[in-house]
């Protein structure tokens, strides 16, 4: 564990999931799990969170917030596999069954710093419309098997999904020894060491 | 007209409220009007033919409508005024307005002072039209057309009135734009705006009616009648109504005044006819005023000047960039519109089109797609802390990765520059430079003296020559001489003309440097004074006049005899060519001659005409015989050339010296403009900028120039690079004074050799010249400009500025002297400049950049503009790969920038352990699929990491025998390997292949069809219930998916509940006092057969108060568990034991699980406590017992039994061991339960079990991938109709009609079904006894081991392998033991079928069952057992269908346990059968082989095997006890291998007994327990395993000694039964 050759970096990750806007929806509750590679092993913090169920506001804006802290910090060797959060949200129908409402899923962002995502979030679709109707009557839409499943892109093309709404996540991220191990994800890693700088994805 | 227009112009300015409301009004009118005039133009236009040709109203219509919209509004009640003197009309009414006031004062006065005025009605009568005069003075025109409109009788006057008016209007001068005249002010002011339209032939009185309405409105009021007339006779009086207007006012007021005129203004109502105009004289009107631009096309010399040609810029090769897409007809119309506004054509180009930038379209858009949500302004406003980061220039193209950027360096070395001729040299200076020159040029040719060299050349050719005639080796050959000889004379020839005008170059050179120096001197002496420090010297060098002269005079002989040789060569070739035409004419004149005398004879002799043909030819010319040069002439030449050429002999050679040493004139004795010159040489000052790649990167510093026009800079500069470059160029500037810095020329500088380094590269000069043109006003000569050194101007010569730029370039040396030159492959820059047009690669891909050719067609086909400046490094790489110049690649590259990319070797790549890791993983290669956190460096990846993989690599072709012993199965085992993985190759892409079922959770869709209408019902009363239900019913765990677990996270749950029927000890024999020697004494058949024997229970020995103490203990994964000790043959524990449950390797994927292998022993123990004390006395004060446990049985669940059950819950028989020594089941002794009944049909124990796994995981599924079939689509269709309406009736019964056969293709079941013999040993067993040997028969196929497929297969599906494949492989699970046994059965002439059903444990599985006499015997094909119908152990719980060579028959009855249900398959209530009347069974062929052939197994190496397996497992067991000593009792292993074989024999029955008495008598001293056990050979792990459950190595009883032994028996095809008999021993004391 000698400072100067680290055999894995770190990547610590806290922030929150903010709030989301489901136009349609009310009283709704999220759920995060982090998704990542072989070559991940959370440290310390929670990989999982269940959040408290919220109502929306009675202002123009119409959020919901959760304010749901995310705290996790992962070691790894290989940026393969990078994590991935992935949110699903619940909250009830018509008749008050617990339906879910959307899932989404976003890598925790690469470079250090503040960053703010929002998600678009969705739901898979019935296969037919006497499906869609039965499946909102009985109260059991179809759900993923695993919401992990929105965080890989095998099988995907079996899924036909829809559109529901958006979840605004803020990360803040810090990374340790990445440079040391010869990954250079952006400037304020190159503490002291000059390089240049990295587009930092599009802004959102 | 005009005043409609002028109107418009006012209401578009004055915006006040008032007019906005007029015009609003106005246009409601307007449309109104224009409705109506369109409607009623066709009729008028045919009677009033005023509508010409030029109307049109189809086309004009529209653009009408748009101009003059608001110049149409009422046209009618616009009162027209004509314009007047600007004198502002407001003021003007306002004056009036004040008039009429004053007027109505001033005749109520007078009215009042003449009291009685008689006749007013004329007065009445008068003034309405004087009114009319004074205010509507403005023009009668539409007066007029009112009055024609409505006056039929004087229509002819009114219609010339009407043109007059026109006229007038005409004539009228036009306001200036922007100001309202004077009737429009007033029109403003007064006018209201009427909507009333305007009706041409409405009656007059309407019209009357109108007018009057309009007069009411406006401020006057005239009478009705008559009023007309007096109009017209106004206006007929009134002439040009505007010029004298105000004479008509100032009469009127005068009028008025003596009138007395007092019009009240309500009183009067002016009518007045409707205004009406022409569509014709509109159209006219409009005409005028509208200019409608033409579509047509501009002819070109329209837009152009006068006599000039349209110039086509990009014709010419200028780069013009493309126009903006604009319509050809609106290009034209902007045209003809700016034609007619701006005659002045500076809208216009060169080319006669209109100017147009490049169209600033880009085709692609470069800017980011916006995302399609709005960043909300705080996010924009959002600061986002960056650290500042200090910028290293890193550009792409670093030359070498590890190198530090910039180790390149190229020194440029700028020494000086010399002018060769400049503006500001004098004449004098312009000489000097020429002399400089020649001087130079003279030095050169000195030094090279290639006329001497030519000399000394001829002279050695000459001797050659003398050599060559005079041979002194005879022995050369003539010929070779003659030919070399000829050859010496022709060099010399060509030499000596070399030589000669080298000679004369020479002089020449030398004569002209003389004549520029007396130029000069003349000069000098001209101009008095000297600019030039230049003098030259001719130095004179004596010769010896003799010798010369005799050297001139021999080579002038020489000379002279060479040619003369060579002339007379020449003559004497002529001459032969003389000759020889000479013959012929010389014949010819014969011939003539001839003729001519026969011409003479033919006059007598006719006949010798014939001969006349001969020369028919011309006459040929006589040959003149070529002359021969006289001696003398030639010497004449020869010596004329040499005074012309040649130094003359005795005149002294002359040796030109120039130097510098001369002195220049000072200044003050200089002329005046000399001194100017010098003053201005003086004011400039040169430097150099070095550019690199055309960007400067230093410059030199700025020197004077001097008087002799050098400049010595003598700077190195030192360039530090990173690419290699593209160009270095020198730009000479040059300042004159303090002002103005002039670009004089620019210097290209070649790009040194990568040989070139510094200290070795040559200062080499490079010339450079300027196209600027100076005239000085002083001596300087210009630059550019004509001068002469002629005092007449003649002979006048234009000098440039020139010079020479004197460097050097060359790469440096690194400290430890390596040239720092970039790496030669960076020299191809055309390629990656040329990257830069995304266009070309899109158009011809990137390969295409490499092959010029193409890329050279695709700029040609694309129109690619060469001037373009985006296109400059295409063309550029063009031009340079079409001139041939670099290296084209005829080869094709793929990925041409591939290289670029590769940041390693792939060797090196190869040799990374990590990469190699991470492939591998990527590749799901088993050792490493789960492989986690694979480290981040390569050094800290162990090496044997990878040993496991390569030695399975390696192990691959060579057969492994350590684990197999016996050969054959060491290959099946590898074979079987090598089968399973191309199956899991096979189904890899299955694996990965989803189906929405995988991802969604989706409730099905409730059954709507008639049979299923319930279920929606059903679903429907769901949501009616409770959600807490008073009575919960029992709901299914929830199963977990494999992949998120770790270990630890599954446990194994075994439930030991009861047993019944445990083997009881013996007692111990009644002879016997001792209690330690319990057993083995009492020998009695009858002890062992059921009922016969009650066995008295010994109340003295104390710690064997109960028959059996059994207990239980599971061992999994080498975890140990067990339970308590319960009492009796038929104890009960109920009993959880909890099992951790690790995966291999950590995988807890489907695939994975199944394919554990690992077994659930349960071994059920008898506890026996034996008493050690050794002294009785002691008994009172302590008990010593030692516990002992005894191996009773087992029973033997696999993992994947379990888990793709996920539980399993029955009971099951105990395995026990033929011969138990010391136990004997007790059957009559306990009673109690009352099963004895049940029992007494089977024999052995059992035990009822309950296991799972905690949490229940998802077993995994077979996969769904159809495989291709090469059966009838026909039948397949019906086989999965078949299975659908099974699966809809029953479908928790299996169904099964088609399989996987083991090359993966889909076989229908029946086909597997055929007669196939036993082997022939087998059947000469018991050749009357049909039963015994059937159960011999299913001993045999029993022997086979058992290999699940989910193992084998993992996670893949269940394959069928045909018998003979089973055979070969002698591993298979239930199906191919169930066939194989069947098909025996068959060949054995029963009626046989294949069972498809579920049983304990082992699930969906299947048996065989067969038709006896009068009853039906389910055989397990497995274990070799057969039940009957009705036994109530029969592990088989549940039958799905029946299969038989023919047909397959589905259970349709109520219950499906065989117990309850009739197998009676002719029933067809009771069973549907697959084939039947309607698909008839067509005889399908099997599958399986004609006849199975087995080999007789080798009784020698299953001897071999025996020895090796004993060995193996002794030493296991040694190994088992490390911290004792293991005694090996060799006389009981010989005893007990002499027995094996004969329980062999008998099949484990009925030789206890004997077998005991035997060992009894053998070994007497013993207390003995052992047993032995059985089981089919596969290979040697399961029987260790099985040892090992057993237990028999944990004995610390100190003496204890063992036996083990070993029987094989073999059986045809490499079946082996094996016996171990295992055993341990204490010596009874």
């Amino acid at each position: 564990m000698a400072a100067a050759n680290p055999s894995v970096f770190l990547l610590m990750v806290n922030g929150q999931v903010e709030s989301a806007q489901f136009p349609e929806y009310d009283d709704l509750y999220c759920k995060y799990c982090f998704v990542y590679g072989q070559d991940w092993a959370p440290t310390a913090g929670l990989e999982e969170g269940i959040s408290q169920i919220t109502s929306k506001s009675q202002d123009m804006r119409r959020a919901l917030v959760w304010n749901f802290p995310i705290d996790v910090t992962f070691k790894s060797t290989n940026p393969y596999g990078w994590p991935q959060i992935v949110l699903s949200v619940y909250g009830p129908d018509v008749f008050g069954n617990d339906v879910v409402r959307g899932y989404g899923a976003v890598h925790v962002p690469f470079s250090p710093g503040r960053h703010k995502r929002t998600i678009p979030m969705f739901v898979p679709e019935s296969t037919s419309t006497l499906q869609k109707f039965t499946s909102w009557f009985m109260g059991r839409r179809p759900e993923y098997t695993d919401p992990k499943v929105v965080a890989q892109g095998e099988g995907r093309e079996v899924t036909r999904v829809r559109s529901q709404g958006f979840v605004t996540l803020l990360f803040n991220v810090v990374t340790k020894d990445m440079r040391k191990l010869g990954y250079d994800t952006g400037p304020a890693d190159t503490q002291g060491i000059a390089g240049p700088s990295l587009p930092q994805g599009i802004p959102r | 007209m005009n005043p409609r227009e002028e109107k418009v112009s006012i209401i578009t300015e004055e915006s006040t409220a008032n007019d906005e409301d007029a015009e609003v009004g106005r246009r409601e009118k307007s449309s109104k009007v224009q409705r109506q005039q369109r409607k009623k133009q066709p009729p008028r236009a045919d009677s009033e033919e005023m509508v010409t040709g030029k109307a049109q109203p189809g086309q004009e219509e529209p653009e009408m409508h748009l101009l003059s919209m608001p110049a149409r509004r009422g046209p009618r009640s616009l009162p027209p005024i004509p314009s007047m003197s600007r004198t502002g009309f407001a003021e003007f009414s306002m004056r009036e307005r004040l008039r009429e006031k004053l007027q109505a004062a001033r005749s109520k006065a007078e009215s009042a002072l003449l009291q009685e005025i008689p006749t007013p009605r004329p007065r009445r009568l008068r003034s309405p039209s004087e009114k009319e005069l004074e205010t509507e003075f403005g023009p009668e025109p539409c007066k007029e057309s009112q009055a024609t409109s409505h006056r039929n009788d004087s229509q002819s006057y009114s219609r010339v009135k009407f043109h007059d008016a026109v006229q007038k209007i005409k004539s009228k001068p036009q306001a200036p734009p922007g100001f309202p005249s004077a009737e429009e002010a007033y029109n403003f002011f007064t006018f209201s705006f009427d909507p009333e339209p305007e009706e041409p032939t409405v009656k007059a009185r309407a019209k009357n009616r109108d007018g009057t309405h309009q007069e009411e409105e406006g401020e006057e009021e005239s009478p009705a009648g008559g009023m007309n007339k007096m109009v017209l006779n106004v206006i007929a009086r009134a002439g040009t109504p505007q010029k004298d207007e105000e004479e008509l006012l100032g009469s009127q007021d005068a009028k008025d005044f003596l009138l007395g005129l007092d019009p009240a203004p309500d009183e009067f109502v002016v009518v007045r006819p409707a205004e009406y105009e022409g569509t014709h004289t509109w159209l006219e009107k409009e005409k005028e005023l509208l200019f409608f631009p033409s579509r047509r096309a501009v002819p070109t010399w329209k837009k152009l000047p006068e006599n000039v040609q349209p110039r086509f810029l990009e014709d010419e090769g200028l780069y013009t960039g493309a126009r903006p897409e604009v319509a050809r007809a609106q290009q034209n119309v902007v045209e003809n519109r700016l034609l007619r506004q701006e005659p002045e054509r500076k809208w216009f180009g060169d080319d006669g089109r209109i100017l147009a930038l490049p169209s600033p379209i880009k085709p692609f858009s470069s800017r980011p797609r916006p995302l399609a949500q709005e960043p909300s302004a705080q996010a924009g406003l959002e600061t986002h802390y960056k650290k500042a980061v200090k910028y290293v220039h890193r550009t792409q193209h670093v030359v070498g990765s590890a190198d530090p950027p910039g180790s390149f360096q190229l020194d440029i070395d700028i020494s000086g520059l010399i002018f060769t001729h400049h503006p500001c040299f004098s004449r004098e200076h312009v000489l000097a430079a020429k002399l400089a020159q020649l001087y130079d040029q003279y030095l050169a040719r000195h030094q090279r003296s290639k006329a001497k060299f030519l000399t000394d050349k001829l002279q050695a050719l000459r001797n050659a020559v003398q050599t060559g005639l005079y041979p002194e080796k005879p022995h050369q050959s003539l010929d070779a001489t003659q030919k070399t000889i000829k050859e010496y004379k022709s060099e010399i020839r060509e030499t000596r003309k070399l030589r000669d005008a080298e000679q004369e170059k020479d002089r020449t050179l030398l004569k002209t440097i003389v004549k520029v120096w007396k130029e000069m001197k003349s000069l000098r002496e001209f101009q008095r004074f000297t600019n030039t420090p230049l003098k030259l010297v001719l130095r004179k060098e004596k010769v010896d006049q003799k010798a010369d002269e005799e050297a001139y005079e021999a080579e002038i002989q020489a000379e002279i005899s060479e040619l003369m040789e060579e002339h007379t060569e020449e003559y004497e070739q002529r001459l032969g060519e003389y000759r020889a035409s000479y013959q012929q004419w010389k014949a010819w004149k014969k011939a003539q001659k001839a003729k001519k005398k026969k011409k003479k004879q033919a006059e007598e002799h006719p006949e010798g005409e014939a001969e006349e043909e001969l020369y028919p030819g011309e006459e040929p010319v006589k040959p003149i015989p070529p002359e021969l040069l006289d001696h003398a002439v030639l010497e004449q030449q020869a010596r004329e050339r040499a005074a012309h050429s040649r130094r003359r002999p005795g005149e002294p050679v002359l040796l030109p010296e120039l130097s510098l040493t001369g002195s220049v004139t000072p200044d003050d004795q200089c002329p005046r403009a000399e001194v100017l010159r010098r003053e201005d040489v003086k004011r400039r000052s040169v430097y150099l900028k070095v550019l690199f790649n055309s960007k400067e990167v230093s410059r030199t510093v700025s020197r004077q120039l001097g008087a002799d026009f050098c400049v010595h800079f003598g700077q190195i500069f030192n360039l530090q690079i990173f690419n290699w470059p593209e160009s270095l160029t020198l730009q000479v500037y040059e300042t004159v004074g303090h002002s103005s810095t002039t670009l004089l020329a620019e210097v290209f500088l070649p790009i040194p050799e990568t040989t070139t380094v510094t200290r070795r590269a040559p200062v080499e000069e490079v010339e450079f010249s300027s196209s600027q043109h100076v005239t000085l006003d002083h001596e300087g000569v210009g630059s550019g400009v004509p001068f002469s050194f002629e005092a007449d101007g003649s002979n006048q010569l234009i000098l440039m500025t020139s010079g020479r730029v004197s460097h050097s370039v060359a790469w440096a040396t690194g400290d430890n002297g390596t040239p720092l030159i970039p790496p030669p492959s960076q020299q191809s820059l055309g390629f990656r400049s040329a990257l830069k047009r995304a266009d070309a690669i899109s158009s011809i891909g990137t390969s295409g950049l490499t092959d010029m050719k193409k890329l050279a067609k695709w700029a040609a086909e694309s129109k690619l503009d060469p001037n373009d400046p985006n296109n400059a490094p295409l063309m550029q790489l063009i031009s340079i790969a079409t001139s041939g110049e670099s290296y084209v690649p005829d080869f094709f590259r793929l990925e041409q920038l591939q290289q670029e990319f590769n940041f390693v070797t792939s060797e090196e790549l190869n040799r990374s352990k990590r990469f190699r890791l991470l492939c591998l993983r990527s590749q799901e290669v088993p050792e490493f699929r789960n492989y986690k956190q694979i480290p981040a460096y390569d050094r800290e990846i162990l090496e044997k990491v990878f040993q496991d993989y390569e030695k399975r690599l390696r192990d691959k072709s060579v057969i492994e025998t350590k684990d197999h012993i016996d050969t054959h199965r060491a290959i099946v085992a590898k074979y079987l390997q090598q089968v399973r993985e191309s199956v899991v190759n096979r189904f890899l892409i299955a694996k990965h292949h989803f189906l929405l079922s995988d991802l969604v959770v989706e409730e099905e869709v409730p059954n709507m069809s008639s049979e299923g209408s319930g279920i929606l019902g059903l679903s429907l009363f769901k949501l009616a219930e409770q959600k807490r239900p008073l009575r919960p019913r029992r709901k299914g765990r929830k199963k977990v998916t494999a992949q998120n677990l770790s270990d630890g996270d599954i446990k194994l749950l075994v439930n030991i509940c009861r047993a019944y029927d445990i083997p009881v000890r013996k007692p111990p024999a009644s002879k016997s006092q001792q209690p330690a020697r319990s057993s083995r004494t009492f020998s009695d058949r009858h002890a062992a057969s059921p009922g016969a024997h009650s066995p008295p229970h010994s109340p003295d020995t104390p710690l064997s108060q109960v028959s059996v103490r059994p207990f239980v203990e599971v061992s999994f994964q080498r975890t140990i568990c067990h339970t308590t000790t319960a009492e009796g043959p038929n104890p009960s524990w109920n009993e959880e034991l909890e099992f951790p449950f690790r995966a291999p390797n950590g995988d807890y994927s489907t695939a994975s699980l199944q394919s554990v292998k690992d077994d659930v022993f349960i071994n059920i123990f008898d506890e026996v406590l034996h008493d050690i004390l050794e002294d009785d006395r002691e008994r009172g004060s302590g008990i010593h017992t030692r516990i002992e446990r005894h191996w009773l049985g087992c029973v033997k669940i696999p993992f994947s039994t379990i888990y793709s059950q996920a539980r399993i819950d029955g009971t099951f028989k105990i395995n026990t061991p033929p011969v138990l020594l010391g136990y004997s089941k007790e059957r009559n002794v306990l009673l109690e339960r009352g099963l004895d009944s049940v029992r007494s049909l089977s024999e052995g124990s059992y035990l009822t079990l309950f296991i799972t796994i905690e949490p229940q995981l998802v077993p995994g599924e077979s996969v769904r991938e159809k495989f291709d079939s090469q059966e009838d689509e026909k039948l397949l269709q019906a086989t999965e109709k078949f299975q659908a309406e099974c699966a809809l009736k029953f479908p928790t019964r299996q169904c099964l009609t088609t399989v996987t056969d083991i090359s993966g293709k889909t076989v229908f079941v029946t086909r597997y079904l055929k007669p196939l013999n036993p082997p022939e040993e087998l059947l000469n067993v018991y050749p009357n006894n049909p039963q015994a040997t059937a159960e011999l028969v299913a001993r045999y196929v029993s022997l086979i081991p058992f290999l699940p497929d989910t193992v084998s297969f993992a996670g893949i599906c269940d394959l069928w392998s045909t018998s003979d494949q089973f055979l070969d492989l002698l591993a298979g699970d239930e199906e191919e033991h169930a066939v194989l046994l069947c098909d025996y059965f068959l060949f054995l002439g029963k009626k046989a079928w294949l069972v498809m059903g579920n049983a304990i444990p082992e699930g969906p599985t299947a048996y065989v069952l067969t038709w006896e006499q009068n009853h039906y015997l389910i055989w397990n094909p497995c274990s070799g057992h057969f039940y009957a119908q009705f036994d109530t152990f029969c592990p088989l719980k549940s039958v799905s269908c029946l299969i038989g060579p023919d047909n397959i028959w589905f259970n349709i009855q109520q219950y499906d346990s065989p117990l309850r249900i009739n197998f009676d398959v002719t029933k067809p209530k009771l069973w549907k059968s697959f084939f039947s009347r309607s698909l008839p069974y067509p005889g399908l062929s099997s599958v399986q082989p004609e006849e199975l052939i087995y080999q007789r197994t080798d009784k020698a190496a299953a001897a071999e095997l025996q020895d090796r397996i004993e060995k193996m497992l002794k030493e296991k067991i040694m190994d088992w006890r490390p911290r004792h000593l293991t005694r090996w009792n060799r006389h009981c292993t010989s005893t007990l291998r002499h027995f094996l074989p004969l329980l062999e024999r008998s099949q484990g029955e009925d030789v206890e007994d004997e077998h005991r008495a035997e060992l009894q008598k053998q070994l007497g001293d013993y207390r003995f327990s052992g047993f032995p056990l059985h089981m089919p050979y596969s290979e040697v792990k399961p029987l260790i395993e099985a040892v090992y459950s057993t237990g028999v190595h944990n004995t610390d009883v100190p003496n204890v000694e063992f036996a083990l032994a070993v029987y094989i028996h073999p059986y045809p095809k490499n079946v082996l039964s094996v016996w171990i008999y295992v055993a341990s021993l204490i010596r009874n004391r």
